[in-house]
């Protein structure tokens, strides 16, 4: 029987892991001769305090609910897939590619294809990995890692050679043609007067994000494969028992792993940059990593924490910009939320279910 | 053909051999962590946090041992930790690693900015602040002498201290691993941890002072990078190096003398890298630098995928040990 009840361990314990990394924060700010409650303000002003701020959150978030997925779904089969900044790098790749080299009529149909190369791309990227984890026995977390790095290195001879239009200075692709063009939040949203969302680089891609909160859920909760992914997640012997095979779930929960992360590049390449630049996935495959530790591997937890990493980022570029207090900030306050939530998780369950065992005692007595 | 022995020149194996040392302390640091049982991909986040502390302890008092020892005792200090999520609390040691290269990252800049202000840097070190090269005796009277002058004078003298602390490390794990109780034990809790702690010895204590022994390397490391390979801390200065030297720790199978053929090789690749020049004289086509840059990675992907020779890690690695009741 669990000692804790599921909604304590769906939200009792990720707030706390929370509240002590918002604590230590503070901590760091006041070390450095800073106003830790002047700059929550900030933060929340600049992140959500106008839809400006909401355009720069939710542009973050959608990045991040893309890399956040593509770790959960990994986690449910019980894979640590610290390759998403690769394989993000592969998915802008893939849009590049898709939006330099097909002309297309109008962004609505660039979209979908957009979405088929970042994906296919990235889930190459990803295969290759799960293939030698499911043959060849090799550590998936160290050949993750192994690829990010030779995903940065191909980016890089890619960008500084072929893909660089002659004359050009910095390491990036040419811009992509004006109908690829994803509406942002402003071309949607502002009808009046005053337009609303004003330069934010939020755009569909969002929606894109939620409609795969909704598909992952309904895979892993509500399909076969779902049901074999979690089951092998759970116990591998169990699940050879039970005729699944072990080969054909860690390819396929890579793959779909690797496709999510990805499809990230529809939003910061097709939907920000307009084309593809060095360095374009700037960390979000790391946090993905905290958003579905946070999140707890579910798309809703995952939209939420990938919505509070939008915040923290936004709000954190603001400190930066009004503050001497460093963007790196936000770099620590991720590495809290990580160690938290992922590695010292038995810190804060421990003294909860002690504390829920008193109570059930008291409540039978 | 002397395009190509150019390649081997004195200058660019005395530029491997000053590279190789942070991958090879940084790799017996690991070695010892996983020798234990505990994974290990905090080492570049270790390793970064020592050469900030290293580089700012040693400009603020002016001697660099205070200096190494500021970076030592900071890269102790997240070995704890390290310590503490995946062995006190059993939690995922892959997550606490990932936790600790990111709050080095964030954590060396925030402290650097407001030190120094200088945009997450620390001031040039100069003097006694830095390790510098030891002039071995008469290499000046021996540099005319053909191939050996130079080879005595600045491949096998003129290099930082740590950089012989290295190499004597290789053979001193070896001793510790291999002739040692305390080696036996160590490398049993990474086999088979229940076979001892039936034995009666503690399984925390011996994995807690493998990452003891971890911490203190990899502050070796770091400090190396900031007081004598360079001079002074630069934001994200490990550069990936604690990854390379996890890939040398693949590489080179968990064993000492290994890693130091391992920590060698990737040395010199990336020594190489500095001059393409080299490369294209020797080859006559035009080397990509990246494919250098990326060849420890490949090679490492090819070694743990078993097609050459098969790396088998230690069998408890990475899980935590829960005792009997």
């Amino acid at each position: 029987m669990d000692v804790i009840p599921k909604w304590a361990d769906a939200v009792l314990v990720p707030l706390i892991s929370l509240i002590l990394a918002a604590v230590l924060s503070a901590l760091v700010i006041l070390a450095i001769g800073e106003d830790p409650v002047a700059a929550a303000k900030l933060m929340v002003e600049g992140a959500v305090g106008s839809t400006y701020g909401w355009g720069y959150t939710l542009y973050y978030a959608t990045n991040f609910i893309f890399t956040g997925l593509a770790v959960s779904v990994a986690f449910h089969a019980r894979m640590f897939n610290i390759g998403g900044e690769g394989q993000a790098m592969l998915g802008g790749l893939g849009v590049a590619l898709v939006c330099l080299y097909i002309p297309f009529p109008h962004w609505a149909l660039a979209l979908p294809v957009a979405i088929i190369g970042a994906a296919a791309f990235a889930a190459i990227w990803a295969a290759i990995p799960a293939y030698l984890q499911a043959k060849r026995g090799s550590h998936i977390v160290i050949t993750t890692i192994m690829f990010n790095f030779i995903a940065a290195a191909l980016l890089n001879y890619l960008l500084v050679g072929m893909l660089k239009p002659s004359g050009a200075m910095d390491p990036a692709t040419a811009k992509f043609a004006a109908t690829t063009h994803l509406p942002t939040f402003q071309d949607l949203f502002s009808w009046g007067e005053k337009p609303v969302f004003r330069g934010a680089p939020a755009n569909v891609s969002f929606f894109v994000s939620l409609l795969a909160c909704v598909a992952v859920w309904f895979l892993i909760w509500r399909t076969r494969l779902g049901f074999e992914i979690r089951a092998y997640g759970e116990s591998e012997s169990a699940a050879k028992y039970a005729g699944i095979s072990p080969t054909k779930i860690i390819m396929i929960s890579m793959i779909i792993s690797g496709a999510l992360a990805g499809c990230m590049a529809i939003n910061n390449v097709m939907g920000e940059a307009e084309r593809l630049v060095l360095g374009s996935v700037e960390g979000a495959g790391f946090i993905g990593i905290a958003v579905a530790l946070m999140g707890r591997s579910h798309p809703l937890g995952v939209l939420l924490a990938a919505i509070l990493f939008g915040f923290l980022y936004q709000g954190g570029a603001e400190l930066a910009l009004w503050t001497n207090i460093p963007r790196e900030l936000i770099i620590v306050i991720q590495a809290l939320v990580i160690m938290f939530t992922g590695a010292l998780d038995n810190m804060i369950r421990m003294p909860l279910e002690k504390i829920f065992l008193m109570m059930r005692k008291e409540g039978a007595a | 053909m002397w395009d190509f022995l150019n390649l081997f020149s004195v200058p660019v194996l005395e530029t491997s051999i000053r590279l190789a040392t942070p991958l090879l302390l940084a790799c017996l640091a690991g070695l010892f962590s996983e020798r234990a049982g505990i994974f290990d991909i905090g080492l570049e986040g270790k390793m970064l946090i020592a050469a900030f502390f290293s580089a700012a302890i040693s400009f603020n008092t002016g001697s660099v041992w205070l200096g190494l020892g500021a970076g030592i005792l900071a890269s102790v200090t997240l070995s704890i930790i390290h310590g503490l999520a995946s062995i006190t609390f059993r939690g995922n040691q892959l997550i606490s690693g990932v936790a600790i290269n990111f709050l080095a990252a964030g954590m060396t800049v925030l402290i650097a900015q407001s030190w120094f202000k200088q945009g997450g840097r620390t001031p040039q070190l100069e003097g006694a602040a830095r390790f510098n090269p030891i002039e071995f005796p008469f290499a000046e009277t021996f540099m005319p002498v053909p191939v050996a002058g130079p080879v005595y004078a600045s491949l096998i003298g003129g290099h930082a201290l740590l950089v012989y602390v290295a190499i004597a490390m290789v053979p001193l794990t070896w001793w510790v691993l291999f002739r040692t109780r305390f080696g036996l034990r160590l490398r049993a809790v990474g086999e088979n941890p229940a076979a001892v702690d039936t034995a009666g010895v503690s399984v925390v204590g011996l994995r807690n002072a493998a990452v003891l022994i971890c911490g203190v390397l990899c502050g070796l490391a770091g400090a190396y990078l900031a007081t004598a390979l360079q001079a002074g801390f630069v934001k994200d200065m490990t550069a990936g190096r604690g990854y390379i030297a996890l890939a040398a720790l693949i590489f080179a199978k968990w064993r000492p003398w290994y890693a130091l053929a391992a920590c060698l090789l990737f040395g010199y690749l990336q020594a190489i890298a500095l001059r393409p020049d080299l490369l294209t004289a020797a080859f006559g086509f035009k080397v990509q630098i990246q494919l250098l840059d990326a060849l420890p990675y490949i090679l490492t992907v090819v070694i743990l995928a078993g097609f050459v020779g098969k790396a088998i890690p230690p069998r408890a690695g990475g899980a935590p040990y829960v005792k009997e009741r």
